[in-house]
């Protein structure tokens, strides 16, 4: 009955959210509702006994992709009236959208219930005396181990190509090496000279 | 206790009321701890500066934090006109809350712990990483520029070296083998020749010890990585426009996220509520003491570093995180689990 | 950058020096003053709450020159005077508004008789404004509590004027 409430109330609030997030007229407060949203859901994935993937969606996407993501809509300064003028336009496209994600949802929902996917998936049950922890990092290292390796090297290749699209060496730029800075010693950076009367002081190339 | 309670109220109504008790029995203290902290804190730093501290309120100035408690508490609480309400007053409470749960994994002695999960690391990581969300939403609420860069910085400061600790939590974890937390203190049992219980005196968890301590100053904002609230650039960055109780909680906020990560670095590094050395007599000491004592030093270390190291430049606070911390815990990561694998460690643990 | 330098940043030998010298200050005596019971020492000159001297037989000393009204730069003295019932020309009022005063010393080097004096005391913080407006019985019952004070502050002082 508690498991219940609780899993209603978790739905219902991961619902709520989900729906300010679209009509909230602040966007930051859409990010904001957004995160009740992400963090309803680990709550709902502890109901279910999978605390490992709970805490990771806290750690991954609460904790690290929403904030760059409150980062970017904070700094944008968006304004969503004038996005939102144009939402008529887009109707029927986005109506066609859901309705394709609608009825795949249900196609999935129906062969969950049967078919031999199902059934295989389900044949991999956690094994007795192992936590969570261990039966997921048995599986992935194991059967896994190359769609996993996959996904890492794509992730990778993102990564690289986001910097190298957008790394740009400007020229003229005065940069601050610290390491530089901090290893500077008195004896490296003064000279006490005793220069004769006129004579003046030999500096090569500027201050030295 | 649960059972007693269960007993006296029946199976459902007797766990709720025994586990809010419980959770009144570590919250209290808790927050008595914290309180005392930052007397600890004021009187550590003085005392390196040549100055006495506070010492007029109650004996050595003890009841100096409670006095302040009660000059906040009095005050005004003044809310900006062009703030967000509703986010400007959640946000306090969310990072003085966020610093309140995380204490329901740590254990205080063997089997003293509220909630005994097997994933305890990860919870306390997740709460720490929800923690960013107290600043950057009250630097946000308060619709004023020094709150918002002060709230800025504290978020990419503290995302940045999340990262970093928690390649070293790894490290830990793969000595121990396991997340909970009861279990890593155990697993540090004997750990250095079967007579310290240290893992900071493992010499390939020495290194880390040390980059968790400076992550966790920077995790927390604590000088030298006190940026997004340094005074001379940011007023007092997200808590300019904050007062009152509102504030008040910000600050225990802080200093309870503070006092975790000494009670987390004593817990990882320190052997927990072990005593240091594996002699018998030691553990006629009860396992709370020794964890109090253990979070003591660390948080003495913490106010020690105050006193003595100037604030960082943004940039190289930056650089720090993410072109020196993060390639070496990542390295290290590999190395410790290679040595393990080669030394035979993980020889009839799990599969 | 050389692999020495590097060497020593990655060991923190910089941090671990600066810490051990601020350890060390800590066991060292402490500068603090622990002020409402301990004092620091005060010059013989220092010029601090006025007061209205007397002659050791108990007449006032002011003969209302008014030499320090017209020195006074901020003008924070104001003196009316009359003849007295023996004839001697005294004060009828001499008040002093503190909060104007700026405590330059020059009524004290003016008066010819040594009556107005800026004494020892720098305690005399008020809750009202309204108290900090000296008159004359304020001025004189300051002379009496601090004359001995003052008469030594003069006698240290007096060998260089």
């Amino acid at each position: 009955m508690t498991q219940a409430f609780i899993f209603y109330l978790l739905a219902g609030v991961t619902v709520v959210s989900g729906l300010m997030v679209i009509s909230a007229r602040n966007p930051v407060h859409s990010v904001l509702w957004l995160i009740l949203a992400f963090v309803n859901a680990a709550g709902l994935f502890l109901v279910i006994g999978a605390e490992f993937l709970a805490m990771l969606l806290i750690i991954v996407y609460v904790g690290a992709v929403a904030v760059l993501f409150l980062f970017v809509v904070m700094m944008l300064d968006v304004d969503f009236a004038r996005l939102r003028s144009g939402a008529a336009r887009y109707l029927p496209v986005g109506v066609l959208l859901g309705a394709i994600l609608m009825v795949e949802m249900l196609l999935l929902a129906g062969a969950w219930s049967s078919g031999a996917i199902a059934e295989g998936a389900r044949a991999a049950p956690r094994p007795e005396g192992l936590t969570n922890i261990q039966a997921i990092g048995t599986i992935l290292y194991t059967d896994y181990v190359f769609v996993f390796q996959a996904a890492g090297m794509i992730l990778l290749t993102a990564m690289i190509g986001a910097i190298v699209l957008t790394h740009r060496e400007r020229a003229g730029v005065k940069r601050q090496d610290p390491a530089r800075q901090a290893a500077r010693t008195p004896e490296k950076a003064v000279v006490l000279e005793r220069p004769l009367v006129g004579a003046g002081v030999e500096t090569d190339g500027g201050v030295r | 206790m649960v059972g007693y309670f269960q007993n006296l109220f029946g199976e459902g109504f007797g766990w709720f009321v025994a586990h809010i008790l419980l959770v009144l029995a570590i919250a209290l203290p808790v927050m008595a701890l914290m309180a005392m902290s930052t007397w600890v804190d004021r009187k550590v730093w003085a005392v390196m500066q040549l100055r006495k501290g506070p010492n007029v309120v109650g004996a050595f100035g003890l009841a100096q934090p409670f006095a302040d408690g009660i000059k906040l508490f009095l005050k005004e609480t003044i809310i900006p006109s062009g703030a967000s309400r509703a986010v400007f007053l959640i946000a306090p409470m969310i990072s003085f809350v966020l610093a309140l749960v995380a204490w329901a994994v740590i254990p205080f002695d063997a089997g003293l712990v509220l909630a005994d999960i097997n994933v305890g690391l990860l919870y306390l990581f997740a709460v720490s990483s929800l923690g960013v969300y107290g600043i950057i939403m009250s630097g946000w609420a308060s619709n004023s520029r020094y709150p918002f860069l002060g709230g800025l910085r504290s978020a990419a400061q503290m995302v940045s070296y999340e990262v970093s600790i928690g390649f070293i939590l790894i490290c830990v974890v793969l000595y121990a083998s396991s997340f909970n937390l009861t279990d890593i203190v155990e697993s540090q049992k004997g750990a250095i020749f079967g007579m310290f219980n240290l893992n900071i005196l493992n010499p390939l968890l020495l290194p880390m010890a040390v980059m968790f301590f400076i992550s966790a100053l920077a995790e927390t904002n604590r000088p030298p990585f006190d940026l997004p609230e340094a005074e001379a650039e940011l007023v007092a960055g997200y808590q300019t426009e904050y007062s009152s109780m509102a504030f008040a909680l910000l600050m225990l906020g802080e200093y309870m996220n503070i006092i975790l990560m000494c009670a987390l670095a004593s817990i990882l590094f320190l052997g927990g509520y072990l005593p240091p050395i594996e002699w018998a007599p030691l553990y006629a000491v009860p396992g709370i003491v020794w964890l109090f004592l253990k979070v003591l030093f660390v948080f003495f270390l913490f106010a020690w570093v105050k006193a003595s190291v100037p604030r960082y430049r943004y940039d190289q606070l930056m650089r720090l995180g993410w072109k020196v911390f993060l390639p070496i815990s990542l390295f290290w990561v590999a190395f410790v689990s290679g040595w393990l694998v080669f030394s035979g460690h993980f020889h009839g643990s799990g599969t | 950058m050389s692999l020495f330098d590097r060497a020593k940043a990655l060991l923190l030998l910089e941090f671990v020096k600066g810490m051990a010298l601020t350890l060390r200050y800590a066991f060292k005596p402490k500068a603090t003053v622990n002020f409402p019971f301990e004092k620091g020492p005060v010059s013989p000159r220092f010029r601090g709450e006025h007061a209205l001297r007397r002659y050791p037989s108990g007449e006032e000393r002011c003969i209302a020159c008014k030499l320090c009204e017209a020195v006074c730069p901020a003008q924070a003295i104001t003196i009316e005077a009359e003849v007295r019932a023996d004839g001697s020309r005294r004060t009828t009022r001499y008040d002093i508004d503190m909060t104007k005063c700026i405590y330059c010393g020059l009524c004290q080097e003016a008066c010819p008789v040594d009556a107005i004096v800026e004494g020892p005391n720098f305690e005399f913080a008020a809750e009202t404004r309204e108290e900090l407006m000296y008159d004359k019985a304020r001025l004189l019952a300051n002379g009496d509590r601090w004359e001995r004070a003052i008469a030594a502050n003069l006698q240290a002082d007096a060998r260089f004027r």
